[in-house]
Formats: C-alpha cells, structure tokens, sequence
C-alpha cells in the first residue's frame, strides 16, 4: 500500500521533473557532446598513462577500461539524480523552503533525494554501458549467470556508497548553509575513482578506502568483472553500504532536530 | 583628472567585492581544497614511474603539478555562472544603467576571490611540503614575477572566453552548458592532469596553436623551472588576449542591443 504510493509520487516527480528539463533541448544536445568529450578525454588521459608502460598497478590498459566504464555509469548517476536533487537541499534550507517539504505526508528524505531528474546524465549511463560492452569483447569475459548477478550486486552497492556520500554532504548544509561547494570536493575526490586504487601510493589507498570509500566504488566492480575479486571483498562491500546507508538516515533524522527555518 | 576618478572606481570596486568574499571564507576554503587533483595525479605518476619516460625527475614533476595547482588556484574563472543567475533574475537590467560595463564588477570579484584564496593554497603548500621535503626551492625573483605575470595572463585568457560565452545569454538563457563543454578540453589539454610535454605526438603537433597550454602548462614550468619557451609562450598568451577581447567587445555591443530585460 505504502509503496505503491511511494510509486505513484515518483512517476509524478519523474513527469513533472522531464517535463521541466525538456523546456531546454539545445542544452540537453550540449550536455550529450559534453558527455562524449569527456569520456574521450578521460581514455586520452589513460593513454597517456600507458604509453611507455605495459601496467599500471597491476592493470593492464584493456582492463582499466572497465574501471572507466564504470565510473562513467556511476558519473551518469550522480548528474542524473544525486546532482540536481542534492544541490537543491541547499537552497531548501538557504530560503527556508525545507518547512514545505517537511509538512508534506511523505518522507523527506524520499522527496529531496528524488524530486528531481536530469534527463541528460541518462547518455552518460549508456556510454558507459557501451563500454562495458567493449571490454567485455575485448577481455573475453564469459557471461554467466553469477558473474552477471555479482556485478549487479557489486555495482548497486556502489550506488548506494555514492549516494550516502552525497547525501551526507548535503544533509551538513543544515548547519554550515552554505556548503554546495563542499560537493565540489566530493567530486574532485570522485575523479580518482577513474584510475586503479593500485595506482596509488600506499597513504593514498589508505585514505581512499576508509575515509572516502572510492575504492568500494570502482575498483571492487571492475575486479568482479575480472573474475578477480574474492568473496570476502564482495561480502565487505555489501556491509561498507549498508553501514554507509543506515548512518545517511540516521544523519538526516538527527540533523533535521537542529532546522530551524530560515532567519529565525 | 579621468585617469583618478577610474582609479577611484577600481579600488572601490575591488574593496567592496573583497570584503563580501571575506564572508565566504569557508566556501573560498573549499573550493581551493577542491582544486587538489593535481596532486592525486602526480601520485599516479611518481607511484608508477611513468615520468623516466618523458625524462622529467620526480622532484621537477612534483614541482609541475605543485606549481599547476598554484596556476589553477588562480585562474579559476566563474563569470559565466554569475552572469547566467543575474541574466536570469533579471539583475543585469539595473548593472546596464549603470556608466560601468557589469564585466568589471565581475572582473573585481574574481580579483577579490583570489586574494581571499593567496591563504589557503599556501596552507595547502604547505602540507604539499611537509609530503614532500625535497621538492623544496625558491624560484629566483625574475622568474617568480614573470610565473605571476602568465598566471594573470592565463586567467584573462580564460576570463575572455567565459566572458564571451556569458554573452551568449542574450540569446539562450542557459549558456553555462556551453561553458561545461568547454571546460572538457581545457582540463584535459591544459596540463592540469599531465604534463604537454608527456602527451602523443599526433596530439602536440597541433595543441601550441590552441589557447589550452598556455592556461597551466605554460606557467607552471615556468614557475617550477621545467624546460619552457618563456618568450614564445609570453607572445602566445598575448596574441589570444588580442584575439579574444575584441570579440568579446563586438559580442557585448551586438547582445545588449539585443537584451530585453525577462518579461518584456
């Protein structure tokens, strides 16, 4: 009952949301060339990285491939739903306009984290796809059952992280106001989840797999998808977003205690 | 009598945009941490030995990208994201009456902005060195004011740009998505990643005829004392400014007879 409500609020946002995006077409076409530029950009980059060398941290350029095209999907992610809706939490609790969403008879936490929709991250996700494709051909990965179930698995959990992460960020604006550049850094942090956690010097990997879990986003999928990813790392990764969305709920509802409109 | 009553202007200007930065410390604190990806990728870079390649030394690199981070630091450009917002709220109808083109109330914004930011990357130096001791030097005095002098030149290159795409405004609202695209080729062939002199031939054989590296290229080797045409890249930067300005100039003149303030 409460899901299907839960359901039918969603289509409506969904309608509503893509019916305000397509007011702006020329931008959506500028945000597609922009997609494709910078996926261009980034395999120019690893290029770079593999011109005079056959590995970089124990990657081989075919495979670190697959680390890209899953950064590209979960960048399509970001900039089609966490991007528009947690920015806007912002100017929610700027212009004190959270008391509405507040009122409402329905979760906060569901209304501002998917009010909105940015159809133009949807070709993202789909270059990505492609991608993965291609490196699926190219590594001679054997498509089975498991494989593809433990990647979805591997793969949602990483939603999940990035997600949490954003939303955690996001949900500080209640007490620092204005913080949506504290966002920014987040995304700067993100940009290493394009290369091999391997990749990087020991304090780093540290650093990168405790405090901002980017090796759980990238890197254990792609090693899934190379059939090399023990168990135990799947299992970790499961809990580490577990935790990850259990504590955002938790931040949000503790938060929500110190709102106090705006100028009061 | 003229030249006084400009001065005027500028220091006034400068003093009241400096000070509503200094409110925003925190947000200025940000954005310069969210600028730290060089020194992710010199991670990459010095962890995997791929700079015995393109025979630079560990310790010159890391100076690249410290002094790349400086660069970047301070030719951040955001004119196109203010004069969008302020198209839209129909704030540039008032700017326009004014005897003052609104592009120097921005241009003193970004001045101020910079040197609310002089703190903060010195801070992050700082930690940059505490790293990584033995990348350690001081530029001698010439080479210091000419490095200052190119990292200016490179933010009016930039400034140039955002402002001619700020223009586009007048004609399609939303012009930041042009500035996004526009963005792709600038972080990958400006240098802020790798280093120009690391990238394929096929790519160098063209990129010194583009604006790009002389935007972070050209003034971090400058400044960290890499191999670098100092003369040549000078000459280039001005003859892009030389370019760039009059285009904004006639793009100005032909978008303000166009504007009509929203509602009209």
């Amino acid at each position: 009952m409460n899901l299907r409500k839960y359901l039918q609020v969603y289509k409506k946002f969904l309608h509503t949301s893509l019916a305000s995006e397509l007011e702006y077409k020329t931008n959506i076409l500028i945000d597609l060339i922009t997609a494709i530029f910078s996926l261009i950009g980034s395999i120019f980059l690893l290029s770079i990285f593999f011109q005079n060398n056959g590995y970089i941290g124990g990657w081989k350029f075919e495979q670190a491939l697959i680390i890209q095209g899953i950064y590209t999907i979960l960048n399509g992610i970001t900039n089609t739903w966490f991007n528009p809706n947690l920015t806007e939490i912002v100017k929610h609790i700027r212009e004190g306009t959270l008391d509405f969403v507040l009122l409402k008879p329905i979760d906060s936490q569901f209304f501002i984290s998917l009010k909105k929709i940015n159809p133009s991250g949807f070709l993202e996700i789909m270059l990505g796809f492609f991608l993965l494709l291609f490196c699926i051909r190219i590594n001679q990965i054997n498509l089975s059952l498991t494989f593809l179930s433990l990647s979805l698995i591997t793969i949602s959990c990483s939603i999940c992280i990035l997600y949490s992460l954003w939303f955690f960020i996001s949900t500080t604006t209640i007490w620092f106001v204005k913080t949506w550049n504290a966002t920014e850094v987040l995304r700067s942090f993100l940009y290493i989840g394009r290369f091999p956690l391997n990749s990087f010097s020991f304090s780093l990997r540290v650093f990168f797999s405790i405090f901002i879990p980017i090796a759980f986003i990238t890197t254990i999928p792609s090693e899934v998808f190379l059939g090399l990813s023990p168990l135990w790392k799947i299992l970790l990764e499961v809990i580490v977003a577990s935790i990850f969305l259990i504590t955002s709920r938790k931040f949000w509802l503790f938060a929500l205690k110190f709102y106090s409109s705006a100028s009061s | 009598m003229i030249f006084n009553l400009i001065n005027r202007k500028i220091f006034t200007l400068l003093k009241v945009q400096y000070s509503n930065m200094l409110e925003y410390r925190v947000e200025i604190a940000l954005w310069a941490i969210s600028g730290i990806i060089p020194f992710f990728m010199l991670n990459i870079w010095t962890n995997n030995n791929l700079n015995e390649s393109i025979n630079i030394s560990d310790v010159m690199l890391s100076r690249y990208f410290l002094c790349a981070f400086f660069v970047r630091q301070f030719s951040v450009v955001w004119v196109v994201f203010s004069f969008e917002e302020d198209s839209l709220m129909g704030k540039v109808s008032p700017y326009l009456i004014q005897p003052l083109n609104p592009f120097f109330r921005y241009f003193a914004q970004h001045i101020a902005e910079q040197i609310t930011r002089f703190p903060f990357a010195l801070i992050i130096a700082l930690f940059f060195f505490i790293f990584n001791p033995e990348s350690i030097w001081i530029p001698n005095l010439g080479i210091l004011l000419l490095s200052i002098v190119s990292t200016f030149l490179s933010f009016l290159i930039q400034f140039s740009i955002q402002s001619i795409v700020a223009c586009l405004c007048f004609w399609t609202e939303k012009a930041s998505s042009i500035e996004r695209l526009l963005f792709i080729p600038t972080l990958f062939l400006s240098g802020l990643l790798a280093p120009v002199v690391s990238f394929p031939a096929y790519v160098k054989s063209w990129i010194y005829w583009t604006p790009f590296p002389y935007l972070i290229d050209f003034p971090a080797n400058l400044l960290s004392g890499n191999e670098t045409n100092i003369s040549g890249g000078l000459s280039m930067q001005i003859l892009w400014i030389f370019l760039l300005f009059p285009l904004f100039k006639k793009i100005w003149s032909e978008g303000t007879k166009k504007y009509t303030a929203m509602g009209s």
